[in-house]
Protein backbone atom coordinates (compact mmCIF):
# COMPACT_ATOMS: atom_id res chain seq x y z
CA UNK A 1 0.00 0.00 0.00
CA UNK A 2 2.49 2.83 -1.07
CA UNK A 3 1.96 6.19 -1.75
CA UNK A 4 3.66 5.72 -5.01
CA UNK A 5 0.95 2.42 -5.92
CA UNK A 6 -1.98 4.09 -4.68
CA UNK A 7 -3.09 6.02 -8.14
CA UNK A 8 -1.89 3.28 -10.27
CA UNK A 9 -4.74 1.44 -11.74
CA UNK A 10 -4.84 -1.71 -13.39
CA UNK A 11 -6.91 -5.18 -14.38
CA UNK A 12 -5.94 -8.54 -13.36
CA UNK A 13 -6.44 -9.80 -16.26
CA UNK A 14 -4.29 -7.25 -17.81
CA UNK A 15 -1.41 -8.97 -15.32
CA UNK A 16 -2.22 -12.08 -16.57
CA UNK A 17 -1.79 -10.97 -19.58
CA UNK A 18 1.56 -9.15 -19.40
CA UNK A 19 2.53 -12.37 -17.55
CA UNK A 20 1.63 -14.86 -19.78
CA UNK A 21 3.09 -13.42 -22.92
CA UNK A 22 6.33 -13.46 -21.18
CA UNK A 23 5.77 -17.16 -20.31
CA UNK A 24 4.83 -18.42 -23.84
CA UNK A 25 7.88 -15.97 -25.20
CA UNK A 26 10.25 -18.45 -23.27
CA UNK A 27 8.44 -21.78 -23.33
CA UNK A 28 6.84 -23.23 -26.72
CA UNK A 29 4.91 -25.89 -24.60
CA UNK A 30 2.72 -22.93 -23.25
CA UNK A 31 -0.20 -22.83 -25.19
CA UNK A 32 -2.90 -19.95 -24.79
CA UNK A 33 -6.37 -21.49 -25.68
CA UNK A 34 -9.24 -19.21 -26.44
CA UNK A 35 -13.02 -19.15 -26.61
CA UNK A 36 -13.34 -16.07 -28.54
CA UNK A 37 -12.63 -13.75 -26.16
CA UNK A 38 -9.24 -13.20 -26.59
CA UNK A 39 -9.60 -9.15 -26.35
CA UNK A 40 -11.47 -9.43 -22.69
CA UNK A 41 -8.73 -12.02 -21.74
CA UNK A 42 -5.32 -9.81 -22.69
CA UNK A 43 -4.04 -12.31 -25.10
CA UNK A 44 -4.43 -10.85 -28.54
CA UNK A 45 -0.55 -10.04 -28.25
CA UNK A 46 -0.60 -13.55 -28.11
CA UNK A 47 -2.99 -14.39 -30.95
CA UNK A 48 -0.69 -12.40 -33.03
CA UNK A 49 3.05 -12.75 -32.22
CA UNK A 50 2.88 -16.36 -31.17
CA UNK A 51 0.30 -17.47 -33.24
CA UNK A 52 1.61 -21.32 -32.67
CA UNK A 53 1.05 -20.71 -29.51
CA UNK A 54 -2.47 -19.61 -29.23
CA UNK A 55 -5.88 -22.31 -30.29
CA UNK A 56 -8.92 -20.62 -30.98
CA UNK A 57 -11.35 -22.83 -30.18
CA UNK A 58 -14.72 -20.80 -30.54
CA UNK A 59 -17.39 -20.18 -28.08
CA UNK A 60 -17.12 -24.13 -27.45
CA UNK A 61 -15.54 -23.93 -23.89
CA UNK A 62 -16.83 -27.23 -23.13
CA UNK A 63 -14.60 -28.68 -25.80
CA UNK A 64 -11.48 -25.95 -25.25
CA UNK A 65 -11.39 -27.83 -21.84
CA UNK A 66 -11.37 -31.13 -22.83
CA UNK A 67 -8.79 -30.12 -25.35
CA UNK A 68 -6.45 -28.35 -23.18
CA UNK A 69 -6.73 -31.73 -20.82
CA UNK A 70 -5.61 -33.60 -23.87
CA UNK A 71 -2.98 -31.27 -25.10
CA UNK A 72 -1.35 -31.39 -20.92
CA UNK A 73 -1.88 -35.12 -21.50
CA UNK A 74 0.75 -34.72 -24.13
CA UNK A 75 3.21 -32.20 -22.29
CA UNK A 76 1.85 -29.14 -23.34
CA UNK A 77 1.19 -26.73 -20.76
CA UNK A 78 -2.18 -25.29 -21.94
CA UNK A 79 -3.84 -21.96 -20.39
CA UNK A 80 -7.41 -22.21 -21.23
CA UNK A 81 -9.11 -18.62 -21.30
CA UNK A 82 -12.63 -17.62 -20.93
CA UNK A 83 -14.99 -15.77 -18.49
CA UNK A 84 -15.28 -17.39 -15.28
CA UNK A 85 -18.82 -18.44 -15.83
CA UNK A 86 -18.57 -19.90 -18.89
CA UNK A 87 -15.52 -21.71 -18.08
CA UNK A 88 -15.99 -22.79 -14.70
CA UNK A 89 -19.74 -23.09 -14.85
CA UNK A 90 -20.66 -24.39 -18.65
CA UNK A 91 -17.55 -26.68 -18.54
CA UNK A 92 -17.47 -27.99 -15.19
CA UNK A 93 -18.30 -31.45 -15.94
CA UNK A 94 -14.72 -31.39 -18.14
CA UNK A 95 -12.44 -29.45 -15.43
CA UNK A 96 -13.85 -32.03 -12.89
CA UNK A 97 -12.92 -35.12 -15.06
CA UNK A 98 -10.98 -34.73 -17.76
CA UNK A 99 -8.24 -32.23 -15.78
CA UNK A 100 -9.31 -33.03 -12.06
CA UNK A 101 -9.52 -36.40 -12.59
CA UNK A 102 -6.87 -36.96 -14.61
CA UNK A 103 -4.51 -34.87 -12.64
CA UNK A 104 -3.80 -32.45 -16.06
CA UNK A 105 -1.49 -29.92 -15.99
CA UNK A 106 -3.82 -27.52 -17.33
CA UNK A 107 -4.46 -23.52 -16.62
CA UNK A 108 -7.78 -22.15 -16.04
CA UNK A 109 -8.38 -18.49 -16.40
CA UNK A 110 -11.49 -17.10 -15.87
CA UNK A 111 -11.57 -13.20 -16.22
CA UNK A 112 -15.03 -11.15 -15.16
CA UNK A 113 -15.65 -12.55 -12.20
CA UNK A 114 -18.14 -11.34 -9.66
CA UNK A 115 -19.86 -8.09 -9.24
CA UNK A 116 -16.92 -6.35 -10.96
CA UNK A 117 -17.82 -7.23 -14.03
CA UNK A 118 -20.52 -4.59 -13.82
CA UNK A 119 -23.20 -3.49 -16.93
CA UNK A 120 -23.25 -7.06 -18.48
CA UNK A 121 -25.67 -8.38 -15.75
CA UNK A 122 -25.74 -11.57 -13.87
CA UNK A 123 -25.18 -13.75 -16.59
CA UNK A 124 -21.82 -13.07 -16.72
CA UNK A 125 -21.16 -11.87 -13.37
CA UNK A 126 -20.16 -15.76 -11.70
CA UNK A 127 -20.61 -15.38 -8.07
CA UNK A 128 -20.25 -19.12 -7.38
CA UNK A 129 -17.05 -20.28 -9.20
CA UNK A 130 -14.53 -20.62 -6.04
CA UNK A 131 -17.22 -22.77 -4.85
CA UNK A 132 -17.18 -24.82 -7.80
CA UNK A 133 -13.93 -24.87 -8.01
CA UNK A 134 -12.16 -25.37 -4.19
CA UNK A 135 -14.67 -28.36 -3.90
CA UNK A 136 -12.48 -30.33 -6.61
CA UNK A 137 -9.45 -32.61 -5.81
CA UNK A 138 -6.39 -31.88 -7.12
CA UNK A 139 -6.99 -28.41 -7.95
CA UNK A 140 -5.24 -25.14 -6.91
CA UNK A 141 -7.89 -22.26 -6.30
CA UNK A 142 -5.82 -18.55 -6.96
CA UNK A 143 -7.56 -14.89 -6.88
CA UNK A 144 -5.21 -12.26 -7.06
CA UNK A 145 -6.04 -8.50 -5.80
CA UNK A 146 -4.20 -6.57 -7.93
CA UNK A 147 -2.44 -5.96 -11.28
CA UNK A 148 0.77 -7.44 -9.86
CA UNK A 149 -0.64 -10.39 -7.73
CA UNK A 150 -2.05 -11.75 -11.00
CA UNK A 151 1.48 -11.04 -12.87
CA UNK A 152 2.75 -13.47 -9.72
CA UNK A 153 0.44 -15.60 -9.17
CA UNK A 154 0.47 -16.33 -13.34
CA UNK A 155 4.11 -17.24 -13.10
CA UNK A 156 3.95 -19.52 -10.27
CA UNK A 157 1.01 -21.21 -11.79
CA UNK A 158 3.32 -22.64 -14.09
CA UNK A 159 5.32 -24.21 -11.64
CA UNK A 160 2.32 -25.63 -10.30
CA UNK A 161 2.69 -29.48 -12.43
CA UNK A 162 -1.15 -29.40 -11.94
CA UNK A 163 -4.72 -28.30 -12.58
CA UNK A 164 -4.75 -24.66 -11.12
CA UNK A 165 -7.85 -22.07 -11.19
CA UNK A 166 -6.91 -18.32 -11.83
CA UNK A 167 -9.76 -15.61 -11.07
CA UNK A 168 -9.81 -12.61 -12.57
CA UNK A 169 -11.66 -9.38 -12.89
CA UNK A 170 -12.86 -7.27 -15.89
CA UNK A 171 -12.19 -3.38 -14.11
CA UNK A 172 -8.96 -1.58 -13.95
CA UNK A 173 -8.59 -1.51 -10.28
CA UNK A 174 -5.60 -0.25 -7.48
CA UNK A 175 -2.51 -1.46 -7.14
CA UNK A 176 -2.40 -2.73 -4.00
CA UNK A 177 1.25 -5.09 -3.90
CA UNK A 178 4.18 -4.48 -4.74
CA UNK A 179 5.71 -5.45 -8.52
CA UNK A 180 8.43 -7.88 -6.74
CA UNK A 181 9.13 -8.94 -3.30
CA UNK A 182 7.79 -12.16 -1.71
CA UNK A 183 5.19 -14.40 -2.78
CA UNK A 184 4.64 -17.80 -2.74
CA UNK A 185 1.42 -19.33 -3.72
CA UNK A 186 -0.45 -20.85 -0.58
CA UNK A 187 0.81 -17.99 1.80
CA UNK A 188 -1.19 -15.14 2.74
CA UNK A 189 0.30 -11.78 1.35
CA UNK A 190 -0.26 -9.04 4.13
CA UNK A 191 -1.31 -5.59 2.51
CA UNK A 192 -1.47 -4.29 6.02
CA UNK A 193 -0.24 -5.75 9.31
CA UNK A 194 -1.87 -5.36 12.18
CA UNK A 195 -3.51 -7.44 15.02
CA UNK A 196 -6.79 -6.44 16.38
CA UNK A 197 -8.75 -6.47 13.72
CA UNK A 198 -7.98 -9.05 10.55
CA UNK A 199 -9.58 -8.38 7.28
CA UNK A 200 -9.02 -11.39 4.98
CA UNK A 201 -9.84 -10.76 1.58
CA UNK A 202 -9.67 -12.03 -2.15
CA UNK A 203 -9.69 -9.98 -5.56
CA UNK A 204 -10.01 -6.43 -6.35
CA UNK A 205 -12.25 -5.81 -3.92
CA UNK A 206 -9.93 -5.28 -1.70
CA UNK A 207 -9.14 -1.98 -3.20
CA UNK A 208 -11.94 -1.33 -0.77
CA UNK A 209 -10.98 -2.66 2.21
CA UNK A 210 -7.46 0.21 2.03
CA UNK A 211 -9.54 2.34 1.26
CA UNK A 212 -12.18 1.82 4.24
CA UNK A 213 -9.21 1.80 6.46
CA UNK A 214 -7.00 5.15 4.79
CA UNK A 215 -10.31 6.36 5.38
CA UNK A 216 -10.72 6.01 9.42
CA UNK A 217 -9.93 8.68 11.77
CA UNK A 218 -8.24 6.66 14.69
CA UNK A 219 -6.67 2.53 14.91
CA UNK A 220 -5.82 2.46 11.57
CA UNK A 221 -2.71 0.66 13.46
CA UNK A 222 -5.22 -1.67 14.79
CA UNK A 223 -6.00 -3.17 11.56
CA UNK A 224 -4.67 -5.69 9.32
CA UNK A 225 -5.39 -6.34 5.92
CA UNK A 226 -4.23 -9.34 4.08
CA UNK A 227 -4.59 -10.76 0.46
CA UNK A 228 -5.63 -14.38 0.41
CA UNK A 229 -4.49 -14.87 -3.17
CA UNK A 230 -4.73 -18.90 -2.63
CA UNK A 231 -7.95 -20.24 -1.39
CA UNK A 232 -6.91 -23.85 -2.14
CA UNK A 233 -4.62 -24.67 -0.41
CA UNK A 234 -5.81 -22.22 2.26
CA UNK A 235 -3.24 -20.94 4.49
CA UNK A 236 -4.36 -22.55 7.65
CA UNK A 237 -1.61 -21.49 9.63
CA UNK A 238 -1.51 -18.42 8.87
CA UNK A 239 -5.23 -17.63 9.67
CA UNK A 240 -5.19 -19.90 12.88
CA UNK A 241 -2.00 -17.12 14.15
CA UNK A 242 -3.77 -13.94 13.07
CA UNK A 243 -6.89 -14.89 14.71
CA UNK A 244 -5.58 -16.05 18.05
CA UNK A 245 -6.12 -12.85 19.72
CA UNK A 246 -7.60 -10.50 17.52
CA UNK A 247 -10.87 -8.82 18.41
CA UNK A 248 -12.36 -10.03 15.26
CA UNK A 249 -11.87 -11.51 11.71
CA UNK A 250 -13.70 -9.83 8.57
CA UNK A 251 -14.02 -11.75 5.10
CA UNK A 252 -14.48 -9.93 1.85
CA UNK A 253 -14.87 -11.58 -1.37
CA UNK A 254 -16.67 -10.47 -4.55
CA UNK A 255 -18.65 -13.76 -4.22
CA UNK A 256 -21.65 -16.05 -2.60
CA UNK A 257 -21.01 -16.20 0.97
CA UNK A 258 -21.37 -20.01 0.58
CA UNK A 259 -18.31 -22.15 -0.53
CA UNK A 260 -16.16 -18.76 -1.07
CA UNK A 261 -13.61 -17.40 1.11
CA UNK A 262 -15.35 -16.52 3.85
CA UNK A 263 -16.57 -20.32 4.15
CA UNK A 264 -12.53 -21.49 3.56
CA UNK A 265 -11.67 -19.17 6.87
CA UNK A 266 -15.03 -20.56 8.89
CA UNK A 267 -13.89 -24.11 7.94
CA UNK A 268 -10.09 -23.83 9.64
CA UNK A 269 -11.08 -21.40 12.86
CA UNK A 270 -13.95 -24.36 13.42
CA UNK A 271 -11.68 -27.06 12.83
CA UNK A 272 -8.96 -26.36 14.92
CA UNK A 273 -11.38 -24.85 17.82
CA UNK A 274 -10.66 -20.97 17.22
CA UNK A 275 -14.16 -19.07 18.43
CA UNK A 276 -13.06 -15.57 17.05
CA UNK A 277 -15.79 -13.59 16.01
CA UNK A 278 -15.94 -13.84 12.18
CA UNK A 279 -18.06 -11.78 10.13
CA UNK A 280 -18.21 -12.58 6.19
CA UNK A 281 -18.87 -10.10 3.45
CA UNK A 282 -20.25 -10.97 0.06
CA UNK A 283 -22.97 -11.87 -1.86
CA UNK A 284 -25.37 -13.18 0.42
CA UNK A 285 -27.80 -15.96 -1.66
CA UNK A 286 -28.61 -13.73 -4.67
CA UNK A 287 -27.82 -13.19 -8.35
CA UNK A 288 -26.01 -9.54 -9.56
CA UNK A 289 -27.44 -6.99 -11.99
CA UNK A 290 -26.49 -4.43 -14.22
CA UNK A 291 -25.08 -1.14 -13.01
CA UNK A 292 -21.71 0.37 -11.85
CA UNK A 293 -19.55 -2.19 -9.93
CA UNK A 294 -19.07 0.33 -7.12
CA UNK A 295 -22.90 0.54 -6.60
CA UNK A 296 -22.81 -3.22 -6.83
CA UNK A 297 -20.69 -3.76 -4.27
CA UNK A 298 -22.03 -0.61 -2.21
CA UNK A 299 -25.62 -3.13 -2.68
CA UNK A 300 -24.26 -6.09 -1.53
CA UNK A 301 -21.99 -4.09 2.15
CA UNK A 302 -18.64 -4.49 0.08
CA UNK A 303 -17.74 -0.85 -0.14
CA UNK A 304 -15.66 1.03 1.68
CA UNK A 305 -18.56 2.97 3.95
CA UNK A 306 -19.89 -0.18 4.20
CA UNK A 307 -17.03 -2.25 5.56
CA UNK A 308 -15.76 1.06 7.59
CA UNK A 309 -19.42 0.21 9.66
CA UNK A 310 -18.41 -3.16 10.05
CA UNK A 311 -14.67 -2.71 11.03
CA UNK A 312 -15.97 0.21 14.05
CA UNK A 313 -18.14 -2.58 15.29
CA UNK A 314 -14.84 -4.71 16.28
CA UNK A 315 -13.20 -1.81 17.03
CA UNK A 316 -15.43 -0.43 19.31
CA UNK B 1 4.59 -50.79 -36.01
CA UNK B 2 2.18 -53.34 -34.55
CA UNK B 3 3.79 -55.78 -33.14
CA UNK B 4 1.54 -58.75 -33.44
CA UNK B 5 0.75 -58.03 -37.42
CA UNK B 6 -1.93 -61.02 -36.84
CA UNK B 7 -3.55 -62.38 -39.75
CA UNK B 8 -7.96 -62.00 -39.91
CA UNK B 9 -8.28 -65.47 -38.87
CA UNK B 10 -6.14 -64.61 -35.77
CA UNK B 11 -7.84 -61.33 -34.96
CA UNK B 12 -11.24 -63.47 -35.02
CA UNK B 13 -9.83 -66.05 -32.73
CA UNK B 14 -8.81 -63.68 -30.15
CA UNK B 15 -11.56 -61.27 -30.40
CA UNK B 16 -13.63 -64.15 -29.44
CA UNK B 17 -11.09 -64.82 -26.05
CA UNK B 18 -12.01 -61.63 -25.65
CA UNK B 19 -15.85 -61.90 -25.77
CA UNK B 20 -15.13 -64.44 -23.33
CA UNK B 21 -13.12 -62.91 -20.79
CA UNK B 22 -15.95 -60.09 -20.85
CA UNK B 23 -18.77 -61.84 -20.00
CA UNK B 24 -16.82 -63.54 -17.32
CA UNK B 25 -15.55 -60.14 -16.16
CA UNK B 26 -18.68 -58.52 -15.67
CA UNK B 27 -20.36 -62.06 -14.51
CA UNK B 28 -17.89 -61.94 -11.97
CA UNK B 29 -18.28 -58.24 -11.11
CA UNK B 30 -22.19 -58.79 -10.79
CA UNK B 31 -22.69 -55.19 -12.70
CA UNK B 32 -20.87 -53.52 -16.10
CA UNK B 33 -21.93 -53.07 -19.78
CA UNK B 34 -21.92 -56.33 -21.59
CA UNK B 35 -23.81 -55.45 -25.05
CA UNK B 36 -21.32 -52.55 -26.71
CA UNK B 37 -18.14 -54.39 -25.12
CA UNK B 38 -19.64 -57.82 -27.15
CA UNK B 39 -20.22 -56.09 -30.00
CA UNK B 40 -16.68 -53.72 -30.47
CA UNK B 41 -14.87 -57.07 -29.57
CA UNK B 42 -13.89 -57.51 -33.51
CA UNK B 43 -13.53 -54.32 -33.74
CA UNK B 44 -10.92 -53.02 -30.96
CA UNK B 45 -8.93 -56.48 -31.34
CA UNK B 46 -8.40 -55.51 -35.12
CA UNK B 47 -6.86 -52.67 -33.58
CA UNK B 48 -4.44 -53.91 -31.15
CA UNK B 49 -3.82 -57.02 -32.98
CA UNK B 50 -3.29 -55.26 -35.88
CA UNK B 51 -3.15 -51.47 -36.62
CA UNK B 52 -2.15 -49.77 -33.85
CA UNK B 53 1.49 -48.94 -33.08
CA UNK B 54 1.77 -49.67 -29.58
CA UNK B 55 4.35 -51.93 -27.44
CA UNK B 56 3.54 -53.92 -24.48
CA UNK B 57 6.99 -54.31 -23.42
CA UNK B 58 7.24 -50.24 -24.07
CA UNK B 59 4.02 -49.16 -22.79
CA UNK B 60 4.82 -45.19 -22.63
CA UNK B 61 7.54 -45.31 -25.67
CA UNK B 62 6.65 -41.80 -27.12
CA UNK B 63 5.41 -42.45 -30.47
CA UNK B 64 3.25 -44.72 -29.79
CA UNK B 65 -0.77 -44.67 -30.59
CA UNK B 66 -2.99 -43.67 -28.19
CA UNK B 67 -6.33 -44.73 -27.66
CA UNK B 68 -9.22 -42.93 -25.86
CA UNK B 69 -12.03 -44.68 -24.83
CA UNK B 70 -15.09 -41.94 -24.91
CA UNK B 71 -17.79 -44.67 -24.38
CA UNK B 72 -15.86 -45.93 -21.13
CA UNK B 73 -18.39 -48.32 -19.97
CA UNK B 74 -17.14 -50.66 -22.46
CA UNK B 75 -13.69 -50.90 -20.38
CA UNK B 76 -14.05 -54.44 -19.93
CA UNK B 77 -13.20 -54.79 -23.58
CA UNK B 78 -10.24 -52.42 -23.04
CA UNK B 79 -8.79 -54.34 -20.18
CA UNK B 80 -9.11 -57.70 -21.82
CA UNK B 81 -7.72 -56.55 -25.05
CA UNK B 82 -4.80 -55.09 -22.59
CA UNK B 83 -4.38 -57.91 -21.21
CA UNK B 84 -4.50 -60.41 -24.04
CA UNK B 85 -1.57 -58.38 -25.52
CA UNK B 86 0.55 -58.82 -22.55
CA UNK B 87 -0.02 -55.08 -20.75
CA UNK B 88 -0.69 -57.32 -17.55
CA UNK B 89 -1.30 -60.57 -16.59
CA UNK B 90 -4.79 -62.21 -17.59
CA UNK B 91 -5.08 -63.27 -14.11
CA UNK B 92 -5.80 -59.70 -12.88
CA UNK B 93 -8.76 -59.34 -15.08
CA UNK B 94 -10.94 -60.75 -12.46
CA UNK B 95 -10.50 -57.49 -10.57
CA UNK B 96 -12.97 -55.63 -12.30
CA UNK B 97 -14.88 -53.34 -10.45
CA UNK B 98 -12.86 -54.40 -7.10
CA UNK B 99 -12.58 -52.63 -4.56
CA UNK B 100 -8.75 -50.81 -4.85
CA UNK B 101 -8.05 -52.30 -8.09
CA UNK B 102 -6.74 -50.74 -11.14
CA UNK B 103 -9.90 -52.32 -13.18
CA UNK B 104 -12.37 -49.34 -12.38
CA UNK B 105 -15.94 -49.47 -13.25
CA UNK B 106 -15.14 -46.56 -16.15
CA UNK B 107 -11.38 -45.92 -16.72
CA UNK B 108 -9.51 -44.67 -14.69
CA UNK B 109 -5.97 -43.20 -15.36
CA UNK B 110 -5.42 -42.47 -11.57
CA UNK B 111 -5.72 -45.38 -10.75
CA UNK B 112 -4.62 -47.47 -13.72
CA UNK B 113 -1.06 -45.60 -15.67
CA UNK B 114 -2.08 -47.18 -18.92
CA UNK B 115 -5.38 -45.70 -19.29
CA UNK B 116 -4.40 -42.28 -21.71
CA UNK B 117 -7.31 -40.33 -20.23
CA UNK B 118 -9.93 -41.03 -18.06
CA UNK B 119 -13.88 -41.59 -18.92
CA UNK B 120 -16.83 -42.35 -18.37
CA UNK B 121 -19.22 -39.56 -18.91
CA UNK B 122 -20.30 -39.74 -22.22
CA UNK B 123 -19.33 -37.06 -24.96
CA UNK B 124 -15.80 -35.83 -23.44
CA UNK B 125 -13.05 -38.30 -25.12
CA UNK B 126 -13.17 -37.10 -28.76
CA UNK B 127 -12.39 -33.17 -26.91
CA UNK B 128 -9.04 -34.54 -25.02
CA UNK B 129 -8.33 -37.09 -28.10
CA UNK B 130 -8.38 -33.28 -30.26
CA UNK B 131 -6.16 -31.92 -27.77
CA UNK B 132 -3.82 -34.70 -27.94
CA UNK B 133 -4.02 -34.87 -31.84
CA UNK B 134 -3.41 -31.05 -31.67
CA UNK B 135 -0.58 -31.75 -29.51
CA UNK B 136 1.34 -34.22 -31.77
CA UNK B 137 0.88 -32.03 -34.80
CA UNK B 138 2.01 -29.64 -33.34
CA UNK B 139 5.46 -30.98 -32.56
CA UNK B 140 5.42 -32.46 -36.10
CA UNK B 141 5.02 -36.57 -34.58
CA UNK B 142 2.81 -39.09 -36.65
CA UNK B 143 1.03 -41.22 -33.74
CA UNK B 144 -2.30 -40.98 -34.16
CA UNK B 145 -4.70 -40.70 -31.03
CA UNK B 146 -7.81 -43.35 -31.94
CA UNK B 147 -11.05 -42.00 -29.91
CA UNK B 148 -13.48 -44.98 -29.43
CA UNK B 149 -17.41 -43.73 -29.07
CA UNK B 150 -20.81 -44.63 -28.82
CA UNK B 151 -23.84 -43.75 -31.61
CA UNK B 152 -25.74 -43.07 -28.53
CA UNK B 153 -22.84 -40.78 -27.14
CA UNK B 154 -23.31 -38.38 -30.20
CA UNK B 155 -26.57 -36.61 -28.54
CA UNK B 156 -24.24 -34.89 -26.21
CA UNK B 157 -23.78 -31.02 -27.66
CA UNK B 158 -19.61 -30.86 -26.82
CA UNK B 159 -19.21 -34.06 -29.18
CA UNK B 160 -20.67 -31.37 -31.78
CA UNK B 161 -18.12 -29.14 -30.48
CA UNK B 162 -15.18 -31.04 -30.91
CA UNK B 163 -16.43 -32.31 -34.06
CA UNK B 164 -16.20 -29.23 -35.18
CA UNK B 165 -12.68 -28.11 -34.05
CA UNK B 166 -11.10 -31.30 -35.78
CA UNK B 167 -12.42 -30.24 -39.08
CA UNK B 168 -11.19 -26.52 -38.55
CA UNK B 169 -7.34 -27.44 -37.33
CA UNK B 170 -7.40 -30.38 -40.02
CA UNK B 171 -5.96 -32.97 -37.02
CA UNK B 172 -4.39 -35.65 -39.04
CA UNK B 173 -3.71 -37.45 -36.60
CA UNK B 174 -6.98 -37.97 -35.10
CA UNK B 175 -8.81 -41.53 -35.85
CA UNK B 176 -12.20 -41.83 -34.67
CA UNK B 177 -14.28 -44.72 -34.45
CA UNK B 178 -17.88 -44.69 -33.94
CA UNK B 179 -19.83 -48.46 -32.62
CA UNK B 180 -23.17 -47.79 -34.39
CA UNK B 181 -24.85 -50.58 -32.50
CA UNK B 182 -28.61 -48.29 -32.46
CA UNK B 183 -29.08 -49.35 -28.52
CA UNK B 184 -28.67 -46.94 -25.17
CA UNK B 185 -29.24 -47.82 -21.61
CA UNK B 186 -33.14 -47.13 -21.57
CA UNK B 187 -33.87 -48.11 -25.48
CA UNK B 188 -33.44 -48.53 -29.13
CA UNK B 189 -31.18 -45.32 -29.80
CA UNK B 190 -33.86 -44.56 -33.18
CA UNK B 191 -36.38 -44.39 -30.42
CA UNK B 192 -34.59 -42.45 -27.25
CA UNK B 193 -33.07 -39.92 -29.48
CA UNK B 194 -32.99 -40.73 -32.94
CA UNK B 195 -29.04 -39.95 -34.82
CA UNK B 196 -29.91 -41.04 -38.46
CA UNK B 197 -27.49 -39.68 -41.30
CA UNK B 198 -24.62 -39.88 -38.92
CA UNK B 199 -22.35 -40.18 -41.72
CA UNK B 200 -24.03 -37.17 -43.48
CA UNK B 201 -23.71 -35.19 -40.32
CA UNK B 202 -19.68 -35.78 -39.77
CA UNK B 203 -19.23 -35.51 -43.65
CA UNK B 204 -21.07 -31.88 -43.51
CA UNK B 205 -18.52 -30.73 -40.99
CA UNK B 206 -15.68 -31.58 -42.86
CA UNK B 207 -14.48 -35.37 -41.89
CA UNK B 208 -13.95 -38.09 -44.08
CA UNK B 209 -16.04 -40.79 -43.23
CA UNK B 210 -16.06 -44.25 -44.12
CA UNK B 211 -18.97 -47.55 -42.81
CA UNK B 212 -17.74 -50.71 -42.21
CA UNK B 213 -19.47 -53.56 -40.97
CA UNK B 214 -18.19 -54.11 -37.32
CA UNK B 215 -18.01 -58.00 -37.49
CA UNK B 216 -16.30 -58.13 -41.19
CA UNK B 217 -12.74 -58.64 -39.73
CA UNK B 218 -11.06 -58.68 -43.55
CA UNK B 219 -13.10 -55.65 -44.88
CA UNK B 220 -12.61 -53.99 -41.13
CA UNK B 221 -8.67 -54.24 -41.90
CA UNK B 222 -9.01 -52.76 -45.05
CA UNK B 223 -11.28 -49.42 -43.54
CA UNK B 224 -8.86 -49.01 -40.61
CA UNK B 225 -5.82 -49.19 -42.53
CA UNK B 226 -7.62 -46.59 -44.71
CA UNK B 227 -7.91 -44.25 -41.38
CA UNK B 228 -4.45 -44.53 -40.58
CA UNK B 229 -3.26 -43.85 -43.63
CA UNK B 230 -5.46 -40.67 -44.45
CA UNK B 231 -3.73 -37.64 -43.62
CA UNK B 232 -6.00 -34.69 -45.13
CA UNK B 233 -7.84 -34.47 -41.56
CA UNK B 234 -10.03 -35.96 -39.20
CA UNK B 235 -11.12 -39.37 -40.21
CA UNK B 236 -14.10 -41.36 -38.57
CA UNK B 237 -14.94 -45.40 -39.55
CA UNK B 238 -18.79 -45.76 -38.57
CA UNK B 239 -18.64 -49.28 -37.64
CA UNK B 240 -22.04 -51.26 -37.44
CA UNK B 241 -22.35 -53.88 -35.10
CA UNK B 242 -24.66 -55.84 -32.90
CA UNK B 243 -24.72 -55.26 -29.67
CA UNK B 244 -24.44 -58.20 -27.70
CA UNK B 245 -22.36 -60.28 -30.68
CA UNK B 246 -21.13 -63.57 -29.82
CA UNK B 247 -24.06 -64.32 -27.47
CA UNK B 248 -27.58 -65.42 -29.10
CA UNK B 249 -29.77 -63.96 -26.56
CA UNK B 250 -27.81 -60.80 -25.82
CA UNK B 251 -27.56 -60.09 -29.66
CA UNK B 252 -29.48 -56.11 -30.60
CA UNK B 253 -31.09 -56.23 -27.54
CA UNK B 254 -30.93 -52.29 -25.36
CA UNK B 255 -31.79 -54.73 -21.79
CA UNK B 256 -28.25 -55.79 -21.96
CA UNK B 257 -26.69 -52.54 -22.26
CA UNK B 258 -25.99 -52.14 -18.60
CA UNK B 259 -26.82 -55.91 -16.41
CA UNK B 260 -24.73 -58.58 -15.94
CA UNK B 261 -25.91 -62.08 -16.80
CA UNK B 262 -26.78 -64.13 -13.86
CA UNK B 263 -24.93 -68.06 -13.14
CA UNK B 264 -26.73 -69.35 -15.54
CA UNK B 265 -26.41 -66.77 -18.58
CA UNK B 266 -22.96 -67.02 -17.74
CA UNK B 267 -22.98 -70.28 -18.43
CA UNK B 268 -24.77 -70.35 -21.56
CA UNK B 269 -22.65 -67.17 -23.19
CA UNK B 270 -19.58 -68.88 -22.14
CA UNK B 271 -20.47 -72.50 -23.98
CA UNK B 272 -22.16 -70.17 -26.98
CA UNK B 273 -18.93 -68.36 -27.45
CA UNK B 274 -16.71 -71.61 -26.82
CA UNK B 275 -18.33 -73.28 -29.79
CA UNK B 276 -17.62 -70.32 -32.22
CA UNK B 277 -13.69 -70.46 -31.37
Amino acid sequence: MTEQNKQIIKATREGFGAAVAELAKNDRNIIVLSADLSPSLKVDNIRIDLSGQFVECGVAEQNMVGVASGMALSGKIPFATSFAEFLTGRAWEQIRIDVCYNNANVKLIGSHAGLATGEDGATHQILEDIALMRSLPNMTVLSPCDFNEAYKVTVQATKIKGPVYIRLARPKTPILTPNGGPFEIGKISPIKEGRGVIVLGTGPVLSEVVKAVNGLEEKQEEIGIYSVHTIKPIDKEKIIELAKGARGIITIEDHQLIGGLGSAVAEVLADNGISAPLRRLGVNNSFGESGPYHDLWKQHGMDSVSIQVTLKEFLI
Amino acid sequence: MNPFDYSSEQIKKEANILRQNVIKMIAGAGSGHPAGSLGMADVVSALYFKILNHNPTDPKKEDRDRVILSNGHICPLLYAVLASTGYFPKEELSNLRKLGDKLQGHPSKKDFDLIEASSGSLGHGLSVACGMAMASQQNEKTYKTWCLMSDAEHQEGSLWEAVMFASKYKLRNLKAIVDVNNIQLSGDVDQVMPLDLLKTKYESFGWQVIEVDGHDTEDLLVKLEQANNFENGPFVVLAKTIPGRGVSFMEGKWQWHGKAPNTEETKKALEELSKKQ
